[in-house]
Order: structure tokens, then sequence, then C-alpha cells
């Protein structure tokens, strides 16, 4: 390679090592900020700072999810496998919200540890099954849990 | 060895060579994106949980793929045109960043649109929708750098420097939703292992990926080739081609 050509090809290796160290250390300085929620561990131990808004997010935890009936209120735990927030709720729910599935809520933390909501956002997940396969995917998973066999392992942000 | 390289950077041979290959991938492009298309929105199964608007997939996945190797094909253009000075690089470069803004713009849109039903919100600030949009954004520096200078060279020079500094963008989007917490779910197709999603949902959306692939390929030599008669309007070759309409004679 001509000498010129190789100077400008180390200038452009360069370019991109100087760039791709600065936002290395750039996100690395911000990745409190850049998450966009705390998982429920965090806010029980604290880490989490408290007064301010922020969100939460994990699984909504089995049979927790309890409607008020004559008004939006909701209540509900959500957990990441480590330890369980309740969260407080008024208004509409996504459609994707549910029992098992991942969730995102923002609000405040009150003084008993209570997350007070005033957002709630269903979180998907990265699987997609047509209705057939997932009716007969929870049927064999009732089975196994019949026979008193696994428990479901809990994942979240995963 | 650099002797194909050396004659893909001449713009003239990329005119008469490409406008070979235009007639066969349009076809192409045109036929997987309209299998695919009914592949995806009429006869693929819809999911058990979000129902029908899952199939936004079909258009937002390909369009996000190509949005993101859309910049590096912009960028590395840049790089050849920096170290070797090569114009047709310059001229693909130039060519390929209001396709893959637009690109972005369809990912972005189409997201929002599927998030409202899903998520419960048309946008959130996380580090994969932020990413993406700054993505955006990249991509309209570039158109703007190109149109700010006098000089063409000056243009190239600098808009090549803007994708290159860019360039970092692209594995923080791809890897945004491993590396933090984020509203946006991680990958579906991975390159390791098999897709977490029903082969009868998976097919489409692969054939929809090529296709956009092709039509990629399309945009971006029709682009260019608009760039190049263009740049090159007042040498010999163009006026001879529009004098004697009759490509490739001099």
């Amino acid at each position: 390679m001509h000498p010129i050509r190789r100077q400008r090809l180390f200038m452009v290796i360069f370019i991109v090592v100087i760039a791709s160290v600065a936002v290395a250390l750039l996100s690395f300085a911000l990745r409190e900020n850049i998450n966009l929620f705390y998982p429920p561990s965090d806010i029980v131990s604290g880490e989490a700072p408290k007064g301010v808004r922020l969100r939460a997010g994990g699984m909504v935890v089995a049979d927790s999810v309890m409607r008020a009936d004559d008004s939006l209120f909701t209540r509900f735990k959500i957990t990441d496998g480590e330890a369980t927030v309740e969260v407080h709720f008024t208004g509409i729910l996504p459609d994707l919200f549910a029992e098992g599935e991942a969730a995102v809520v923002m609000g405040e933390i009150d003084q008993g540890g209570v997350f007070m909501a005033s957002e709630v956002l269903a979180k998907h997940d990265e699987n997609y099954t047509p209705p057939e396969v997932a009716d007969a995917m929870e049927q064999a998973h009732q089975r196994a849990n019949a026979s008193g066999s696994d428990e479901k392992a809990v994942s979240v942000s995963e | 060895m650099w002797q194909w390289f050396h004659r893909l950077g001449s713009p003239r041979w990329f005119y008469q060579a490409s406008g070979k290959w235009l007639p066969w991938l349009s076809l192409l492009a045109a036929i997987l994106l309209s299998v695919g298309i009914a592949w995806g929105l009429g006869f693929a199964p819809e999911d058990a949980k979000q129902g029908n608007s899952f199939r936004i997939i079909y258009i937002h996945v390909p369009a996000s793929f190509l949005a993101l190797a859309g910049y590096y094909v912009m960028a590395l253009a840049g790089a050849v045109g920096l170290i070797w000075k090569m114009k047709l690089a310059d001229m693909v470069m130039k060519s390929a960043a209001p396709i893959g803004a637009i690109l972005t713009f369809v990912a972005l849109v189409t997201g929002s649109i599927w998030g409202k039903p899903t998520w419960g919100t048309y946008w959130v600030w996380d580090a994969r929708i932020t990413s993406m949009l700054v993505l955006f954004f990249l991509y309209l520096g570039v158109i703007a750098l190109q149109y700010s200078y006098t000089s063409q060279d000056a243009a190239s020079k600098s808009s090549a420097v803007l994708s290159l500094v860019g360039m970092v963008n692209i594995p923080i989007i791809y890897k945004s939703v491993d590396w933090w917490y984020t509203l946006h779910q991680p990958a579906t197709i991975k390159f390791t292992e098999a897709p977490s999603m029903h082969p009868d949902m998976f097919h489409p959306l692969l054939v929809m990926i090529l296709g956009f692939y092709c039509f990629y390929a399309v945009a971006l030599i029709l682009n260019t080739r608009v760039e190049i008669l263009n740049r090159e309007r007042r040498t010999r070759w163009v006026l001879d081609m529009l004098l004697n309409s009759k490509k490739g004679s001099s």
C-alpha cells in the first residue's frame, strides 16, 4: 500500500478508535442514567434514589394483581427474583399487562416502601408464538406443575 | 489483486455495469417483498399475546436491519473515499445517507405505532430507542454536511469523518438491549442461536429481510447513478451517451 494511503488509513482507524473510547467512557459514566428502570432489588436495598420519580421494572408476581371494584385502582407486586416491590396504580393498564409478564412502572416510592405508580407499561419479551403453540406450551407447563416438579424460573430484563 | 478495486472506482464503469444489474435486482426485490408481505400479513399465524399487531415486525425489523447495515455502507464508503480518494466511494456515501435516514425514520415510526398497543406508550427514552434516534440525526447530519460546502471535496471529507465517528453508535444500538435495562425487548433473531420465534412467523420475516436488502441495493444504485451523472455531466462519456442515447458507446 502506498505510504500516503497507509497514513490516511491509520487516520481513519484513529478516528474510529478515539470516538469509540470517548463514547465508551461517556456511557460508563452515565450508566445509571441510561438504564430505563431499577430492578426491585435495587429499590429494596436502597440503591435507587428515594423521593424522586423513577422507574422500576420486573415480572408481575402471579396472583398478586388486585383490582378495586369501584375504581381504576390496581395493586400488584413486581419482582426480579431477589426482591419484591408492591405497586399501587390508578389508571388503565396496557393490554399486555398480565401476571407472569414483565412490566415497567413509573412513579415514586412512599414512606412505607410502596411504589406509587403514575404510569404502567407492559414489557414484551423477544418470544413470538402462535396461539395454538402457546396453549400447548401452557398445558404442558401446567402438567409439569401438577406433578409437583419444577418451579418456573423467574427472569427479569432478559 | 487491486485491479477490480480500481476498476470499481471508475464512475463510468460502475454506471454501465450497474445498468445491467438493476433489472435483475429490482425483479428480485419486487418478488421477495411481495411474497414476504403477503406471507407475513396474510398467512403467518397471529401472536398469542399481541394478536395481529405483531405483524408490523415484517416492516419494522427489516427497516431497522437496513438502517444499521446502511450506516456501515455509508461509513465504509466514506473511509474508502478518505483513504483512496476514490470518487465513486464519495458518491456512494452521499447516496446512502438519505436512504438510511428514511429507513431509520420508518423503523422509529413503526416501532412507535407498535409500542402504543403493546407497551402502552408511543415513546420512551430507553437506550435502544434513543440510540436509534441518534442514528437518525447522524444520517441527517451527513446529508446536511453534503450541502453545506461549495467544494464537493470538502463536503465529502467532512461527512466521511462524521460517518466514521457515528459508526460507534451501531454496536451500541445493537447491544443496547443487553447492556442496559430497556423497555425494548432483546433481539429475537440472533446470529448464534435459533430465533425465539415460531418458524411459521420467522420464515416470512427472513424473506422480508432479504427483500429489504435487495431493495436497499436497488435504491442505492439508483441514487448513485443520479449522483454519477450529476458530477460527471461535463465529461465526454456522459455527453456521448446522451447524444447517442446508446449506453456505453464513446
